[in-house]
């Protein structure tokens, strides 16, 4: 394994060029910043294991509305410091008075942070076709250290996860992951990530959600007369991502289930 | 306890070390779960909880400093923590040490990451037994590596004191209460050196070899804190699978 743990202090390298997040450089020589798990491949950078979310432009992250000002949303985004939406980053035209009718205190969007300053004034804005208010389905907390693992190599986990819970799973920057679809699948993509977050630290982690997933839905989706192979109970991990439910409509996706279920079934054999 | 007559004899002290041997320890990492990192930590007879929030928002505004995070340290003794019950809230004491840990931890960490922001650490002493300055600090310490916040390095610490006109290291109830000297010393592993008092007399050679005890007490310290930090992950990392 190319990854080791390190605490702040750890000697890593020489090669001072390629030091990168998570190190510092000093007498010539590149040191851990951050307790976490250390690459040292070609770029030379220390991965936390914890640690809140700190903004940075181009970020795709769902944010909670937390104040309505005159001309501003104010929201929060699980980091130090709070997320500025101007009116005029809304999609369409809005009076300085209905702001809180098109987006009220408690409802969440999906944003992208348009800019950073030096002294950390985070500008959002909503200007975008993937952006939006977010009206169903449930928001999922997660350590931001953790986000890479959620969305995998290119994407590769979201889809993991997208193709066996028959949910929607957005993961946003900032450690919040948005998913959607009927009630009970929602509580297996919710417990498919409370493993991916209590495990992301070790290696094989898509070949261990692989199979968990097939084994949990042998569960989940027992048809009369069906004997799943194999039937074990599996520990889960504590749940510790904070659930906010939004009032979820169940007609979405349950004719799609029998279809998919097939699907997964010819997998197990 | 009254005075005992003699702290040390043949080498050996009242409580069975020697004197250049460090109390029992004992670290626990990641023990609270709302904290973003936390610590235990037992010294000898020393039981401390270390809890470290943020980088956060801080509350009121005008302590936020535009360029830097500023870093809060509140060290409590609980009413509990020795004989005879102590007055609970801060007191002349408690306010010192809070400040000197605080200042022997800034200099590790890079506030200048974080602007606007604070990060809070908070010490409770469940049980005192000497050196909890330097319990909460070692606790301290390990919290913040465990809140993920970027640091130059750990930092450790323990006492030096005089009894009997020997140094002695890490000293106990006992040997605090009617010693002649106590110094309690922070540093990093780089030998930097974070936190130094002096309450008592020693000559100046005496403070010399007397600091020196005290990092390489510190440097055992290290040892420990790191392994507490690695044994955090290491427990998956061998299992693999839950399977």
């Amino acid at each position: 394994m190319d990854k080791k743990i390190v605490i702040p202090g750890d000697y890593l390298s020489d090669d001072v060029k390629n030091a990168n997040d998570g190190t510092y450089v000093e007498d010539g020589k590149v040191f851990a910043a951050v307790y976490g798990l250390a690459s040292l491949k070609n770029n030379i950078k220390v991965v936390p294991l914890s640690g809140r979310y700190i903004p940075k432009r181009g970020d795709i992250v769902v944010a909670t509305i937390s104040e309505v000002t005159h001309s501003n949303w104010i929201a929060d985004i699980r980091s130090p410091y709070d997320g500025l939406l101007h009116i005029s980053e809304f999609p369409k035209r809005i009076d300085n008075d209905d702001m809180a009718k098109h987006l009220n205190v408690g409802e969440s969007v999906m944003a992208l942070v348009k800019d950073v300053d030096p002294i950390m004034k985070v500008e959002l804005t909503l200007n975008d076709r993937r952006l939006g208010r977010i009206d169903e389905g449930r928001i999922i907390e997660v350590t931001p250290s953790k986000v890479p693992r959620m969305i995998g190599r290119s994407g590769s986990m979201i889809t993991l996860l997208k193709n066996n819970t028959n949910c929607n799973v957005f993961v946003g920057q900032n450690g919040r992951i948005w998913i959607t679809g009927n009630e009970k699948d929602m509580d297996f993509a919710e417990k498919a990530i409370a493993k991916i977050e209590n495990e992301s630290h070790v290696s094989g982690l898509t070949e261990r959600i692989t199979s968990f997933l097939k084994k949990e839905k042998g569960e989940n989706f027992e048809e009369p007369g069906y004997e799943p192979e194999i039937k074990e109970e599996i520990e889960t991990g504590e749940e510790e991502g904070k659930i906010k439910d939004t009032p979820a409509d169940e007609e979405t996706v349950k004719e799609d289930k029998s279809g998919i279920l097939d699907e997964l079934l010819g997998d197990e054999e | 306890m009254s005075k005992p007559e003699k702290f040390i004899e043949d080498g050996i002290r009242l409580d069975g070390r020697k004197i250049d041997e460090l109390r029992p320890i004992k670290f626990e990492v990641g023990i609270l779960n709302r904290a973003d990192g936390s610590c235990y930590l037992e010294m000898g007879g020393n039981k401390v909880v270390a809890a470290v929030y943020g980088p956060r928002e801080v509350h009121p505004r005008h302590m936020q400093k535009s360029t830097t995070a500023i870093v809060r340290y509140k060290y409590n003794m609980a009413s509990f923590s020795v004989e005879d019950r102590k007055r609970p809230g801060p007191d002349r004491r408690s306010t010192e040490v809070s400040k000197v840990s605080r200042q022997a931890l800034e200099p590790v960490i890079f506030v200048e990451k974080y602007p606007r922001s604070v990060i809070d650490i908070f010490v409770e002493v469940l049980q005192a037994d000497a050196g909890t300055r330097a319990a909460g600090i070692n606790a301290a310490s390990v919290a913040l590596a465990d809140a993920g916040i970027p640091m130059k390095c750990l930092v450790s610490a323990c006492a030096v004191g005089k009894v009997d006109d020997t140094l002695v290291l890490d000293l106990n109830k006992d040997e605090d209460n009617y010693g002649q000297a106590d110094v309690p010393v922070a540093v990093t592993p780089g030998g930097n050196i974070t936190l130094l008092q002096m309450d008592g007399h020693l000559t100046s050679d005496e403070f010399k070899t007397g600091l020196e005890m005290a990092k390489k007490g510190c440097a055992d310290i290290y040892k420990l804190q790191k392994a507490a930090l690695m044994a955090k992950y290491s427990d998956d990392t061998e299992g693999g699978s839950n399977e």
